[in-house]
């Protein structure tokens, strides 16, 4: 048997348990907290919802708007946005968060705090670094390749993960919402820039500026050499359409800057395909009047869905609806670099927003129709079945 | 003496996408050695370049060669509409003044179609084809439907008459509402449908959303040469990695 050899190991990096080095492709962009799509290849980043992630298609892909429709209150939306920029700090994310009626530094404290044992690990790590002192008495005998490990899991473990759950009831420490970095844009404390040549209004051009100097300066678009490890910028806006950024689009049959939203996000989604960048934009459109400015809204964006709560309408006390708290429509789902994009099942989807996850469900069964021969003896009773109760037999 | 047909061909939607169709034109076009003009004004180069890919056609090469000339409105959108100074011809112009019309747009379009036989490098291109994906996005951008339907008559003049080339102009539309607003995208359809040869307008089935099935296409010849016709057929389609299957309603492989 050979003699382990304890200095020598020593120079080997954390986070190497066997000296097998996998070969990696180039070509391949490793960020942590995103993987590449099984359909077509795309980088995609999760939501911070899970079963969300599962019915866009895997999770969001870079460069692309998703567009979430607000409920009635705004709760649900809202929640959404707030995993989204958990998410964010997990993975450890750039962020740029723009709001209009709640200071953005209040979304952030309110962020709901993860669940899981290895983001513990990515705190204490930080400090213990160093490979064990081989003097210790209590060396490895039998395993002894595994000497110079950490005893804790390091942060390779949980940025390398894709999706985490958050426990709502709790917010996120203050220590690991500050290791990210939080761009923030508060419309209230903007001064307006006389845009007099501009199509869009005074907050949404500022707001454009401000996103695109932050992308411009640390680099997501390349334009900056490799200096620095490459990483992704989450975009959350808030409320875009509301009266509080200056839009009348949600208060006026015929608004006076009806062009204005829609001019944006196109331009929104030109900065975003141009960088390493995911925007998330929640639209109050429940009180948009003029319904052909949200289809436009939605073909504007790459992933649209709307959220329709329970809380208030009389489906709250239908026993059809008793387990949920409300409704999920996929408007839009995209087709980025491929024909055809996932199809989902169905489209009778209803969200319930525990403590520990957000689950999204289906409500019904899809009709059994599939172009692979399934079991034609179950369908033969079912339609036998069918057609004696239209006859007013009893069934069997 | 053969004639050459020129197609002014409008591929328009309601609630569903299209898109395969473009991209299939894109490729069949690139295929036949015509000289293409594409104006993408909702996504990027690379994402055609990668579903051409899988067609069968290198749009970066045909680009390096001179058979493809491509405008990409996203990716220089933002950059217009910080300019200082609003130059009419400039292709983009639209983006700051949308009142003032697209006749940038169009001196770019002119400029690119004329230049088939330029001899570079000795090959000389087919009749000259414009591809637009998609227009109706400039009716979000606030460009009023006559600045639309004057550019595309202004084009089909120069390319379909002039040129004898084809066009394809994929518009995407919205529910008829009620109360019809003047500037929405059903009028500028109307219009369209109203100027072109070939109609092919796609949307979900009546009865719902089936998985199998991604909608049906409805075929409106409407003028072929100096014969006027108007014939109306309606195909179910699936849309698949390569390229997208049509049959007849109600005979798809799920059902039967």
């Amino acid at each position: 048997m050979a003699a382990p050899v304890r200095g020598m190991i020593g120079s080997t990096s954390i986070g190497n348990t066997t000296s097998f080095q996998k070969k990696t492709r180039s070509k391949l962009v490793s960020i942590p907290g995103t993987r590449p799509s099984v359909q077509n290849g795309q980088l995609l980043v999760s939501s911070g919802v899970s079963s969300l992630d599962y019915v866009i298609g895997g999770g969001l892909a870079v460069g692309t708007l998703l567009l979430v429709e607000e409920d009635h209150y705004d709760s649900y939306s809202r929640m959404l946005l707030k995993y989204f920029l958990a998410e964010g700090v997990v993975c450890g994310h750039e962020l740029f968060l723009a709001s209009a009626r709640d200071h953005p530094d209040d979304i952030m404290q309110e962020l709901p705090s993860p669940i899981v044992d290895d983001v513990a690990g990515m705190k204490i790590s930080e400090g213990q670094s160093q490979p064990s002192d081989p003097e210790n008495p209590d060396t490895m005998k039998i395993a002894w390749r595994y000497q110079n490990q950490p005893k804790v899991q390091t942060a390779l473990a949980s940025s390398v993960r894709f999706g985490h759950y958050y426990d709502v009831s709790k917010t996120m420490e203050p220590e690991l919402r500050q290791a990210a970095k939080c761009h923030s844009f508060y419309q209230l404390q903007e001064t307006p820039v006389v845009t007099a040549s501009s199509p869009l209004p005074s907050p949404y051009h500022s707001l454009l500026k401000s996103i695109q100097t932050v992308i411009r300066k640390e680099g997501f678009d390349g334009s900056t050499p490799q200096s620095k490890v490459r990483n992704v910028l989450r975009l959350g806006l808030h409320s875009l359409g509301s009266v509080l950024w200056g839009d009348d689009v949600c208060c006026k049959d015929n608004p006076a800057h009806c062009h204005a939203l829609t001019t944006f996000l196109y331009i929104l989604r030109g900065l975003l395909r141009t960088s390493l960048s995911v925007a998330m934009v929640t639209v109050p459109s429940h009180l948009t009047q003029n319904r052909a400015v949200m289809g436009r809204i939605i073909r504007l964006s790459d992933t649209a869905i709307a959220l329709e709560s329970f809380k208030g309408s009389e489906k709250e006390t239908n026993p059809l609806y008793k387990d949920y708290h409300g409704l999920l429509h996929v408007r839009q789902l995209p087709r980025l670099n491929c024909l055809s994009c996932e199809v989902p099942d169905t489209k009778d989807l209803a969200f319930k927003l525990k403590r520990k996850q957000f689950t999204i469900e289906r409500l019904h069964l899809p009709p059994d129709l599939s172009e692979t021969l399934v079991d034609v003896q179950m369908g033969f009773t079912v339609t036998c079945r069918i057609l004696e109760m239209s006859q007013g037999r009893a069934p069997l | 003496m053969q004639t050459v047909q020129s197609d002014f061909i409008l591929v328009s939607d309601r609630r569903a996408d299209a898109s395969f169709l473009i991209h299939h034109y894109l490729s069949f076009y690139l295929r036949a050695g015509c000289k293409v003009c594409f104006l993408g004004l909702v996504q990027s180069f690379s994402h055609y370049s990668a579903v051409g890919q899988r067609l069968g056609v290198s749009l970066a090469q045909a680009r390096e060669k001179g058979q493809l000339v491509f405008l990409e409105g996203l990716k220089e959108s933002f950059g217009v509409l910080l300019q200082d100074t609003s130059q009419e011809t400039q292709p983009l112009s639209y983006l700051r003044s949308p009142g003032a019309g697209l006749e940038g747009l169009f001196r770019f379009v002119e400029s690119c179609v004329r230049q088939s036989g330029d001899g570079n490098a000795g090959e000389s291109w087919g009749p000259p084809v414009l591809l637009i994906d998609d227009l109706s996005v400039l009716l979000s951008l606030g460009v009023s439907v006559g600045a639309i339907l004057d550019f595309t008559l202004y084009c089909q003049a120069t390319v379909c008459s002039e040129l004898q080339g084809n066009m394809v102009i994929l518009v995407r539309c919205e529910e008829e509402d009620a109360d019809d607003d003047e500037e929405g995208s059903n009028l500028l359809q109307r219009g369209l449908v109203h100027q072109c040869n070939l109609a092919l307008h796609v949307e979900g089935l009546p009865t719902g959303y089936c998985r199998d099935i991604h909608g049906q296409m409805e075929v409106w010849w409407r003028q072929r040469g100096e014969t006027i016709y108007n014939q109306r057929k309606i195909f179910h389609f699936k849309v698949h990695d390569k390229g997208a299957s049509f049959f007849a309603r109600g005979t798809s492989s799920a059902v039967l």
